[in-house]
């Protein structure tokens, strides 16, 4: 699960101009012809630090969105649900497995990225400082949020990285029974009780804003990235990711007959693009930045459970093994 | 800490919030590579890579990261330095071209598997095993005996004896799988009870 928006603000593209030119012809041509840079091939300064912020933000969303949802399974409505949340959350830390990984190709061990994680110092998806009250926040996430996701996964699953496209690969695989998952599970409050009509009603009001943030600031806004978009590292603008996500699920919601809390919202069936309120970007930046109902709970869970592996760690430590870069 | 949920209320205070500190080179696990055949009679192919202390728990691993669901018949697993890896070619260029000649040694020689690259992007996929007395010989016999002409672009090579393969007791490793549905998207079917529903809204 994540939302690619905040990877790129205050991108610096100076160091482009000082790369080899005949290098970074031969890089560009390779990516306009369609094929993959794999972790051995020559790549711009710019593309590997951009690369690795984007790839380590991803997988400490998968790890960080595993708590809101993962602590609904021991309240999950039944043995059913209990399985299936458990099989979703070992899910989405896999995919933070595969996507460490990937970002290790690049030279960043992964160690340093959990610790970067707990410091603060990398970010990840900003809807998960939000707290998950009832069941139906947890389906809203497992729902909407991971349709969110997926949509983002897919255009970046056509980017020009290898080893991030393969691991993306796997996990939208993966995906599709979260999303199936998700939908059916706010089917059956949809179709239930009075009361459980309205608590997904209250959980949409509640996450509506948060899942408008989670693709990012709004293009006007938002800096611009073009040598990026050249080089297959963002693959559209977070307007179009946006927009794209309200055209797949904002009909599925208003099938099922709950209220958007946005009385702005529709499709201009000119344009073909939805018009909403503006999200307020300040809100978004205060969260995360630090400021969010949730932010300070959800590194301390991380980083407590990090101490208390220690000992794990230690008695399995072995002077035969040896951290090296993986290979693809 | 204050939360809603109960049990990380009840987490002990350890450590200074905010604050991990940088983990002693020692501390870290070891990068493992792993392959898995995704069909019988497939070859086994290149899945990704897990850290762990040492093979036998690489192994564990690998199996919970990247046999969950879909079909799986075996995997196998090896310390990434094990790997020998020849260099990396684009367009129509085949990296058998660069392989060098290496005259034949007489000592003993062992088996060494062999996986190509045949599309920039794709995994590594198994080709065949040959016998060599080094990593370089073993490359330099893939040459003669699997170079098509048809560019490769990579080449691994990885002793047969450094592999840590899925034992015949292991083989029902997987036989479960099927039955986990609640694993499976097909299992989430709302359709019925949507249909149901609006029908009854229409009304």
């Amino acid at each position: 699960m994540y939302g690619g928006g905040n990877t790129f603000e205050g991108v610096k593209t100076e160091s482009v101009a000082l790369e080899d030119p005949i290098k970074l012809s031969e890089f560009e041509a390779r990516i306009e012809r369609g094929e993959k840079i794999e972790p051995k091939d020559w790549m711009p300064q710019l593309y590997r630090k951009q690369l690795i912020r984007m790839i380590e933000q991803h997988a400490h969303s998968e790890i960080i969105g595993a708590l809101p949802e993962g602590t609904w399974i021991t309240r999950a409505p039944g043995f059913k649900r209990k399985m299936a949340l458990m099989a979703k959350v070992q899910d989405e830390v896999g995919h933070a497995q595969l996507l460490y990984s990937a970002a290790e190709t690049l030279g960043k061990p992964r160690e340093k990225m959990i610790e970067d994680l707990i410091n603060g110092k990398s970010k990840y998806s900003n809807i998960f400082n939000y707290p998950t009250f009832t069941w139906a926040d947890c389906c809203f996430i497992s729902w909407l949020v991971d349709a969110g996701a997926i949509v983002n996964q897919l255009a970046n699953a056509k980017g020009s990285y290898g080893p991030y496209c393969r691991a993306l690969d796997r996990i939208c695989a993966e995906e599709s029974f979260h999303l199936k998952y998700g939908h059916h599970c706010v089917i059956y409050l949809a179709t239930g009780t009075a009361k459980q009509r309205q608590m997904f009603q209250e959980a949409l009001n509640r996450w509506w804003p948060p899942m408008m943030h989670f693709f990012g600031p709004s293009d006007k806004i938002s800096t611009h990235t073009e040598v990026l978009m050249k080089w297959k590292v963002k693959m559209g603008t977070n307007d179009d990711m946006r927009n794209q996500f309200l055209d797949m699920y904002v009909p599925k919601i208003w099938e099922l007959g709950f209220t958007i809390p946005d009385p702005l919202l529709q499709k201009n069936s000119n344009t073909g693009k939805w018009e909403y309120t503006e999200p307020d970007w300040e809100e978004f930046k205060r969260v995360i930045n630090g400021g969010g109902p949730c932010n300070k709970e959800r590194l301390e869970v991380r980083r407590i459970a990090e101490e208390r592996g220690k000992w794990v760690r230690d008695a399995m430590k072995s002077s035969k093994a040896a951290y090296v870069t993986p290979l693809a | 800490m204050k939360s809603l949920d109960p049990r990380v209320e009840r987490l002990p205070d350890i450590g200074e919030p905010g604050i991990i500190k940088p983990k002693a080179p020692l501390d870290q696990f070891g990068t493992y590579e792993v392959f898995v055949m995704p069909k019988e009679g497939k070859p086994f192919q290149h899945e990704g890579i897990v850290h762990a202390p040492n093979l036998e728990l690489a192994f564990i691993l690998a199996k919970e990261a990247f046999t969950r669901r879909f079909t799986c018949v075996s995997l196998y697993v090896t310390d990434t330095r094990n790997v020998y890896v020849s260099p990396l070619t684009e367009g129509s260029a085949n990296v058998y071209d660069l392989i060098p000649q290496v005259t034949e040694s007489n000592k003993g020689k062992e088996q060494f598997e062999i996986y190509h690259l045949t599309k920039r992007g794709k995994q590594h996929v198994h080709v065949k095993a040959v016998e060599a007395g080094s990593p370089q010989e073993a490359m330099y016999v893939a040459k003669q005996q699997l170079n098509s002409g048809k560019p490769i672009f990579n080449i691994w090579a990885i002793r047969t004896s450094d592999i840590r393969f899925t034992s015949a007791e292991e083989n029902d490793l997987w036989v479960t799988l099927p039955d986990k549905k609640f694993r499976d998207a097909a299992e989430y079917k709302g359709g019925d009870k949507l249909k149901e529903f609006l029908e009854a809204r229409v009304k």
